[in-house]
């Protein structure tokens, strides 16, 4: 291994970091006016032009608050529960190409910072793992209404791991690798979402609930359980809770994008433009859905995963199956 | 409208009819029919255009507040005002103390003197903020016309005082004399058109 690759994967890493922090903080703006404007409100106006420098207010806030440590909590497990939220959702993207090779100064950049064969295994892995932030976070806070979000936390992600793994076979079937830029030429012709409709819808509902977004956000549901799992936490620690999350709708939108909508198409630039595009639609789409629907109870949640979801998935993997052996 | 719907109290005449509500499925197959029909049914898309529409309309309704300010209504009941008379200047206020009377809460206070012209004087008038509740019986009993209740329903301040120092209630001099009173159309005031509707005492009886 020569060290202008491992300086390359370094600076990789950084830029990575800043940018998907930097968005995520500009996620809950557009997610306040997107919402707000839904709702026909203004959303942030105050601080600097239109609300825009809303971000900056609430990160000098997050960063300068007390971190407070309440009596009772099992202190290293809740202080350790939103690193790994954080960290296990930027983990996540490193297999994850954000957009086609492109060439700087002559020398060219693959924007994916391990290209490892097993892509799509290793981000949904890895981001199967944040579960722990929420279920340690809310176990270790000493709090009933944390502890009951643990409980949701659990129940959900383990539940909903099921649909994505199994929505995801059926592509995995038709492309015949686990990588996610095979994923992205085999989509040269036509797009995944055409061939595998059913996965299609599967996978997004399955990462809505991933994700905890809002028709499935029970596990940190405001109106009943407080901030579930972020009750007991204050200043950056809640912070990476959110980053978290954020940083976790842009990267599921990346995998959405890749696995189903064509990615990156053929690699040129407008091809990079239009993944931009779709991840900033699959993002809306995340806002949008939060404006208008209600959320469903946990057990109406689990009978949609168990007794809807899963059968559905097993009946297109078996479909997806004879049609792969008998064309070919 | 009439009022004479509301006022039947003869339950059963009137042209009720209880809500629709289907019956609960039972069989498993009922169930099952009724999740495919809302499934199919798109309403979760009704909601995301709904949403959508209003997005795209942008009819905001949004009162940015310090800056924009909805106007309230002329009988609104907020911090009292002491009003002078037109023209000369004087104070309204006779010191008869029907307020203090009236004050349910107990909340204004006054003192009165004779002066030299043996006219009553107020030489002290406060209103404890912390205790009036605002319901407008000073202002309504007032024979004078001369504390009202005005519109200035900011109350943040150090001091509650700040509000209810009889100074600070009171129309100053020249505003009143250059006929700059404001005669309030609020709470206790007499209402516009008054002499129309006033009404003949009925003798009849």
């Amino acid at each position: 291994m020569d060290v202008a690759f491992i300086i390359e994967t370094i600076i990789k890493i950084v830029v990575l970091l800043l940018v998907f922090s930097a968005l995520a903080g500009f996620g809950t703006y557009f997610e306040r006016k997107v919402l707000a404007f839904m709702q026909r409100r203004l959303g942030p106006m105050h601080v600097g032009p239109y609300g825009l420098l809303q971000i900056a207010a609430d990160g000098v806030k997050l960063f300068t608050k007390e971190d407070i440590i309440p009596q009772n909590v099992v202190a290293p497990i809740f202080k350790i529960a939103p690193v790994i939220t954080a960290a296990t959702a930027f983990m996540a993207a490193a297999a994850i190409p954000f957009l086609p090779e492109f060439t700087l100064f002559g020398y060219t950049v693959r924007p994916i910072i391990a290209d490892v064969n097993i892509g799509v295994l290793y981000v949904v892995g890895v981001m199967a793992i944040g579960l722990y932030g929420p279920l340690l976070g809310g176990m270790a806070s000493a709090n009933k209404w944390s502890l009951i979000s643990a409980a949701r936390a659990a129940s959900v992600f383990i539940s909903y791991e099921v649909v994505t793994g199994l929505a995801l076979l059926s592509p995995i079937m038709l492309v015949g690798s686990l990588s996610l830029i095979d994923m992205n030429n085999y989509q040269s012709d036509s797009w995944m979402v055409w061939s595998q409709p059913v996965a299609f819808v599967l996978f997004v509902i399955a990462a809505f609930a991933e994700t905890g977004r809002t028709p499935f956000h029970l596990i940190a549901n405001d109106h009943e359980i407080i901030d579930g799992f972020g009750t007991e936490y204050s200043g950056m620690r809640w912070g990476l809770f959110f980053i978290g999350e954020y940083a976790n709708m842009f990267f599921i939108s990346f995998l959405t994008a890749l696995i189903f909508l064509g990615g990156f198409g053929d690699g040129s630039f407008l091809g990079a433009l239009a993944l931009l595009g779709k991840v900033a639609f699959l993002f809306f789409f995340f806002l949008w859905t939060r404006a208008a629907w209600p959320d469903v109870r946990p057990d109406q949640l689990m009978w949609l995963c168990w007794k809807v979801l899963m059968p559905i998935a097993i009946l297109n993997i078996v479909v997806t199956g004879f049609v792969v052996m008998f064309k070919g | 409208m009439s009022m004479e719907q509301f006022q039947d109290r003869n339950v059963g005449k009137q042209n009720y009819f209880t809500v629709d509500i289907e019956d609960y499925p039972v069989t498993g197959m009922d169930k099952f029919r009724r999740v495919a029909k809302r499934t199919f049914r798109g309403e979760l898309f009704v909601g995301l255009w709904v949403v959508l529409r209003e997005m795209f309309k942008f009819d905001i309704h949004t009162v940015q507040y310090p800056k924009e300010k909805l106007p309230i209504g002329p009988r609104y009941r907020a911090i009292h005002q002491m009003q002078r008379l037109w023209e000369s200047g004087t104070e309204r206020c006779i010191g008869c103390g029907l307020c203090e009377k009236i004050c349910i809460s107990d909340c204004i206070r006054m003192d009165t003197r004779i002066d030299e012209n043996s006219r009553k004087e107020v030489t002290e008038y406060s209103i404890n903020l912390g205790r009036c509740i605002f319901c407008g019986y000073c202002a309504e009993v007032c024979p004078e016309l001369a504390i009202v209740h005005g519109g200035e329903y900011e109350n943040a301040s150090e001091q509650r005082a700040h509000f209810t120092l009889y100074e600070d209630m009171l129309t100053p001099v020249d505003e009143a004399i250059s006929g700059k009173q404001k005669e309030f159309p609020g709470f206790g005031a007499i209402t516009p058109y008054e002499d129309e509707r006033v009404k003949k005492t009925p003798l009849a009886y």
